[in-house]
């Protein structure tokens, strides 16, 4: 099982460690910093990392290598999906997870680690149970501990511990009862040069917040359920009777949670709600280019298209830039040549562009390697899949709780290959003509 | 605090200063000191001084205080252990406390704190914890066995715990049933014959109904452990995969991950034509495509394992062949990854869009990752005949980028194409001649060579070309200094009046400059042919080659299922047996798909596809079967039912050997390998007679044929002096010394037993392990009794080479148990390979040259023995003794070369090159066999042998 974990820094310092077993020295983080000097890039480091006598299986979030410290044959996905979980947690706590943050309450971190994990066997990890037994820290209550002496360790046994749903805590009341629900899709595609998709698929999850009194047992159905055919559910979900009814149904979890998330893959066929009108062209002899991009938006159902944003990786050869955005803000950094439009709202009116010339290195041959572009929007108030929920019963309770539910698609990594007017074999006999 | 403390180092000041408060008498500032202690702690600061003053703040009944002072606890028992009895009394009063919370945290810490004399006294208070009426803290304690298993082993099972930890896999809590079974299932991998998880129908049923109720991690458990079950039939195995598939849709990808592999093996009992086999195939691939859209380390994970489900099952997977394309983002590690799960999925139908892709990759960055993109789309071209034609076209249209690295890799691949596609493509030749001076690599300049070489007749100046190579022979590597003699010689067959003095040139470089063995002798052997008869050099060198297999990187099958039944573990994503890299799990037992109801082994399955591309697999050395029913050191820890090795029938055939061996050997024994064995063979027979009757008749023969044909053998082979194998410290008195010899063709196992404890010993028994070459003893292990307290015995143990085979690292590794009426005890020797070698290993000398060229140079090993003073006909004789024969000897510039061969039981050939000069104590010897793993021990046997 896990044997220790170790947190290391973007320079590479180990900032904190733990151990379930016996302590394995921190040099065992030697190969793992030998592993992070061979990769070109922080998000490149293999995530298992073979030693003498130890496995290495690390995830890097908001800057921060977990290194988890196995010695026998673990699954290393369970270790992954832990590791995952440590994440969340931290979040959860703290509000960020960052370095500072870890330090700032590295007793609480303890307390956490030590009860998530026994002997390197996963103890509490749902975020409900956790927080019955250490509290989040908050200003107010470490006022109030150190005024009264008491602690943030919670003296009970969690209730959920042993229940039947685990997942919550008992005696939950609040004044207003509401439950929320958010439907959020991803759109992530590949668009080739002509502009037909590659592959575009979705992600979507639903994400709930459920302030409920008492034990309420909720149901939640769909008016097309047979888009979901491949889903992840929370364990509180019953998964017969979504086999049979494709009806949720289940008792939540206090607070937020995510219910299920599900994929839509591209058999059924996924519309991507922006196209991109592109050119881009270097004439021969030249040191200028043009540069030409127009957005528009593609079966929206009227609903607006909000906060794009279009980045690309120019080619290296482009010394700069000089372009008009017919709306929105632009920027080129030329050391990185990374040109990021920040364009806004999508008017269907008037179509926005960016538009001008580029110059490239006098002299140098012609880029040939291929940028792409990426764009990110969000459409509120639509699934783009077409899932919509159908109703949403409470059972159990007696009380009428406020419902609300949401839509909201953004784009997740829509790639277009934006190729060169000229295929790159073409160029290089041309090329070769001028010697 | 006074000013003292700034004329202090900050950390002493610090620990003096801490010190102080937690000896204080408030409340608050211990806790904020044992805060201050535990900061310190976490960021590897030493603070084990203040051990005694922590655990004083130990009784509290402040909750967050005693879990403080737990977890300093935990970090430095270990370095403080009379100081931790201290915490002992704590503990045993916290695990009658009435609040179940506190009596699992007792009973959580007890098992953390790793010290010996400590473990003692927690055995009271856990054993009540395992009984406790509230199930958390009996799931708690479920894991704190396993962490003193991991501590005191024997105490454990002294115990009884095992048996209690058995009994909660029926609690009728879920999550104390998965916490039994994570506890069972790590104690059962450091103790790999227990037949601690015992898995039967009604086990598997409580198993199941745990799996609904309990948490994510219990899960991944609970189907770990149900994936090493056999269902009796494709009935109880279908209803297993029922109840498991639900968990395909859990959120967690572990979870969701060991659901694959159990259902994937389970799968394999369930008759195809059954209408549940194909809505599982379909259930299968939606779960597999969502892992791949999580975080790039689990995807990562995934990929790994889709790869060797598509390899099995390639029809699951078939229609996604989209999820798999490179994502810009893509961490490299996922690129790579996913690029070959494309090819292991291209076909007909999808090629074009795989090309298209792979083209686009082509022109990335990332040099590692172009690379193999370019080399995918070879392996297109060689897998989708119909797609050749394109694949090519695009490999010529990344050579025209003249992007060096693209050049190389396309010429390299296109080279496999042309072997694949002999005669289709050669239009492209001159294309790729335009490159040649860019190549820089040598594997594509050999392949460029090669292409030169082949395709001679049709370009016109073929002979500049290779001429132009010529130039600079000695600084190429041996492949380009192989291919490019072989080319020149091509050449030359086919147009002889041109190239003459090119391929005199090539041969004197070949033969003459280089002290490359291979180089040389291939020179030879053309030089050779050439001048005796061109027409055979002709049909030799321009025979017809055999078309390459599509796929050549496929795993092996026997691997690729031992694999399929670890899906989700480290094997899994180095695609390794466990055994080979996982440390501390001697003999871990070898999984098997199970066998489809009704028939037999799966013919029709994909895995007998491949035949033909998997170059030789080396005979037996590696495992190429293995039993669900695993290892055989279960001599009395198992009911008799399970299954050991039978020895039964094979004793009797060694037993009749043995009229000739067995005897015969010890009396020789004491002359030529010195050991005491004689006493042996006469002592031990008169006293067995009496015992049992039929083995120890042919004991008894062989003493009296020994005396006649002892007389006047050749000097026999070497035997080791003995060692101790087992001293009598770790067997209760029992001491085991031995050495392993070959007698007139029988290997045997020569020991001396010393009875070394104060009562007397009965009931022997031993086994073996499997091992490399599949040793298992012969007969049963005679001892005569009664074995006396201070007595001595010898005894010889005929062996077999036809028990169970698992490769072992080192590899003459050999795993033994010995039973007595006391208890088993098992140790580990190594035998000298020498003692493997069979009698009819003389090879002959035409075999023997045509097998040195044949073996690849790869598998060529190189060793130095020193301090050798034998001349070279002596070392031969010496050496012919261990069934080493020498087949040709050469005397080059006073240097003797001795040309060997010798023949291992289970039929491997090895040969040697053995470099003897006169007056250099230091012999130089190569060894080439199939088999490569075997050339060290071989090579320890030689200096062995020669040394003594």
């Amino acid at each position: 099982m896990i044997h220790s974990l170790f947190l290391v820094n973007a320079s590479g310092d180990i900032f904190l460690e733990k151990h379930w077993k016996s302590v394995v020295s921190r040099s065992v983080c030697d190969y793992f910093f030998e592993a992070q000097e061979r990769a070109t890039e922080p998000e490149n480091v293999p995530p298992v990392i073979p030693t003498p006598h130890h496995y290495l299986i690390s995830v890097l979030r908001h800057r921060i290598y977990f290194v988890a410290v196995i010695q026998s044959e673990v699954p290393p996905l369970f270790v992954i999906e832990f590791l995952h979980r440590v994440v969340d947690t931290f979040q959860d706590y703290f509000g960020v997870c960052t370095e500072a943050a870890i330090k700032d309450n590295v007793v609480v971190v303890y307390e956490l680690l030590e009860e998530m994990l026994d002997n390197g066997f996963p103890l509490a990890t749902e975020s409900n149970i956790l927080k019955e037994l250490i509290k989040p820290p908050t200003i107010l209550r470490t006022m109030v501990n150190t005024i009264t002496g008491s602690t943030n360790v919670g003296e009970q046994l969690p209730t959920g511990q042993l229940s039947v749903v685990p997942w919550r805590r008992t005696g939950v009341k609040y004044t207003n009862n509401e439950a929320y629900f958010d439907v959020v899709e991803e759109i992530d595609a590949i668009i080739d040069k002509s502009g037909s998709t590659i592959t575009a698929e979705i992600q979507g999850v639903i994400d709930a917040c459920v302030k409920l009194t008492g034990m309420p047992d909720l149901t939640l159905s769909f008016m097309n359920p047979r888009l979901l055919d491949d889903v992840s559910f929370h364990p509180c979900v019953r998964f017969k009777r979504w086999e049979a009814e494709r009806i949720l149904s289940f008792i939540p979890p206090d607070g937020n949670f995510r219910l299920l998330s599900y994929h839509v893959s591209s058999q059924n066929l996924v519309a991507i709600p922006v196209y991109v009108k592109h050119n881009i062209t270097f004439r021969e002899g030249s040191s200028q280019g043009r540069f030409d991009l127009t957005l528009g938006p593609k079966q929206t159902m009227g609903k607006a298209v909000e906060s794009v944003l279009v980045s690309s990786q120019l080619p290296r050869g482009v010394l700069n830039t000089n372009l008009n955005p017919s709306q929105g803000t632009y920027t080129f950094d030329p050391v990185t040549k990374l040109l990021t439009w920040d364009v806004g709202k999508i008017n269907p009116q008037k179509l926005p562009s960016l538009k001008g010339s580029m110059s490239l290195q006098a002299g140098a041959s012609k880029p040939d390697e291929n940028p792409t572009i990426n764009i990110q929007f969000k459409i509120q108030q639509m699934a783009i899949s077409g899932l919509k929920v159908n109703r949403l019963d409470m059972y159990g309770e007696k009380y009428k709780p406020f419902k609300g539910i949401k839509y909201m698609t953004k784009a997740g990594f829509i790639y277009i290959n934006w190729r060169l007017l000229c295929s790159s074999s073409e160029w290089t006999l041309a090329h070769k003509n001028l010697y | 605090m006074t000013d003292s403390k700034y004329f202090t180092t900050t950390k002493k000041g610090e620990i003096f200063e801490l010190k102080a408060e937690l000896n204080s008498d408030k409340k608050e500032k211990k806790k904020e000191a044992v805060k201050k202690v535990i900061a310190s702690m976490t960021v590897g600061k030493d603070v084990s001084a203040l051990f005694p003053d922590v655990v004083n703040c130990m009784q509290t009944d402040n909750l967050e205080l005693k879990k403080l002072v737990y977890l300093y606890l935990m970090n430095y028992a270990k370095s403080q252990p009379d100081m931790a009895i201290m915490a002992v009394n704590t503990f045993v009063k916290d695990c009658e406390d009435p609040n179940p919370l506190i009596r699992a945290l007792a009973v959580r810490t007890m098992g953390c704190i790793r010290v010996d004399k400590i473990t003692e006294y927690l055995c009271e208070p856990l054993r009540k914890c395992l009984k406790d009426e509230d199930p958390y803290v009996r799931k708690t304690a479920a894991v704190c066995v396993a962490k003193l298993h991991d501590i005191n082993a024997q105490l454990v099972e002294d115990q009884g715990f095992l048996d209690t930890l058995k009994d909660l896999i029926s609690d009728s809590n879920p999550m104390v049933v998965a916490n039994a079974v994570a506890a069972l299932s790590e104690i059962a991998e450091s103790h790999p014959n227990s037949n601690l998880l015992d898995l039967n129908p009604q086990s598997i049923n409580k198993l199941l109904t745990a799996l609904n109720e309990c948490t994510e991690w219990g899960q991944i458990f609970i189907l770990d452990c149900l994936a090493n079950y056999t269902p009796r039939d494709d009935r109880e195995s279908q209803s297993i995969c029922e109840r498991v598939t639900p968990r395909l849709s859990h959120a967690n990808s572990a979870v969701v991950l060991s659901a694959v592999k159990v259902l994937m093996k389970f799968m394999e009992m369930l008759p195809k034509d059954l209408d549940y086999y194909g809505t599982l195939l379909k259930k299968l691939a939606p779960p597999l495509v969502t892992l791949l859209s999580a975080e790039p380390e689990l995807q990562y994970v995934a990929l790994r394992n889709i790869n060797l489900i598509v390899q099995k099952r390639p029809e699951i997977l078939k229609h996604e062949m989209k999820v798999f394309f490179v994502k810009y983002n893509d961490p490299i590690y996922v690129k790579l990854e996913k690029l070959d799960i494309m090819i292991r999925l291209a076909s007909q139908a999808n090629i074009a869009q795989v090309l298209a892709e792979l083209k686009e990759y082509a022109t990335e960055v990332d040099v590692d990752f172009v690379r193999k993109a370019v080399r995918a789309i070879g392996r297109c071209a060689i897998k989708v005949e119909q797609s050749a034609e394109r694949c090519v076209s695009t490999l010529l249209d990344l050579i025209q980028t003249k992007v060096n690295y693209v050049v190389q890799e396309a010429i390299v691949v296109i080279k496999d194409i042309f072997r694949k596609y002999p005669n289709k493509y050669e239009s492209v030749i001159a294309t790729l001649c335009e490159n040649l001076d860019s190549l820089d690599e040598p594997e594509a300049r050999a392949a460029m060579i090669w292409i030169v070489g082949e395709y001679a007749e049709r370009i016109d100046n073929a002979d500049e070309l290779l001429e132009s190579f010529l130039e600079g022979f000695h600084d190429e590597s041996t492949q380009v200094q192989l291919q490019l003699l072989t080319a020149i010689v091509k050449l030359f067959l086919k147009k002889p009046t041109e190239t003459q003095e090119l391929v005199q040139q090539v041969l004197s470089l070949a033969t003459q400059d280089s002290d490359n063995p291979d180089l040389r002798d291939r020179g030879y052997i053309y030089w050779r042919l050439l001048s005796t008869d061109p027409v055979a050099a002709k049909e030799v060198v321009l025979a017809e080659k055999p078309l390459i297999s599509e796929e050549t990187d496929l795993i092996e099958p026997t691997l690729l299922e031992e694999l399929i039944c670890h899906i989700g573990t480290l094997a899994s994503v180095y695609h390794k047996p466990p055994s080979a890299f996982v440390e501390g799990s001697r003999g871990v037992q070898h999984k098997r798909l199970p066998a489809r109801a009704g028939s037999g082994e799966s013919a029709e399955s994909p895995d007998t596809v491949s035949t033909g591309g998997v170059s030789e697999a080396p005979p037996a050395v590696i495992p190429s079967q293995g039993d669900l029913l695993g290892d055989l050191l279960n001599l009395d820890l198992t009911p008799p039912t399970t299954t050991g090795p039978p020895p039964p029938t094979s004793s009797m055939q060694m037993g009749a050997m043995d009229l000739l061996g067995g005897g015969l050997d010890s009396l020789l024994g004491g002359d030529i390998g010195g050991s005491p064995a004689m006493g042996a063979s006469f002592g031990a027979p008169p006293a067995v007679m009496p015992g049992s009757f039929n083995a120890p008749v042919s004991g008894g023969l062989s003493d009296l044929f020994d005396l006649g044909g002892g007389v006047g053998m050749p000097m026999g082979a070497y035997v080791p002096p003995k060692t101790v194998w087992l001293p009598a410290m770790k067997a209760k008195g029992l001491e085991i010394s031995g050495t392993f010899a070959r007698r007139s063709g029988v290997v045997q196992m020569e020991m001396t037993l010393t009875n070394k404890a104060m009562s007397v010993m009965g009931d022997f028994a031993i086994q073996f392990n499997r091992n490399s070459f599949g040793l298992a003893p012969a007969g049963p292990l005679q001892v005569l009794t009664p074995f006396t307290p201070n007595q001595s015995i010898e005894v010889t143990l005929p062996l077999n080479t036809v028990g169970p085979v698992m490769k072992m690292e080192p590899l003459n590794n050999l795993q033994v148990a010995v039973k007595n009426n006391i208890d088993v005890f098992y140790f580990s020797c190594q035998y000298p390979i020498s003692m493997l070698f069979v009698e009819d290993g003389k090879m002959e000398r035409q075999v023997f040259l045509a097998t040195w060229k044949d073996i690849p140079n790869d598998n060529e090993s190189q060793f130095q023995i020193k301090d050798c003073h034998l001349n070279s006909d002596a070392a031969s004789n010496k050496l012919q003794g261990s069934n080493i024969f020498t087949i040709a000897k050469r005397t080059v510039d006073g240097q003797d070369m001795l040309y060997q061969s010798m023949k291992l039981t289970n039929g491997i050939w090895i040969l040697a090159e053995l470099k003897v000069q006169a007056g250099n104590p230091n012999y130089t010897i190569s060894l080439k066999c199939r088999a490569p793993e075997v050339a060290q021990s071989v090579f320890q046997s030689y200096e062995a042998v020669l040394k003594n």
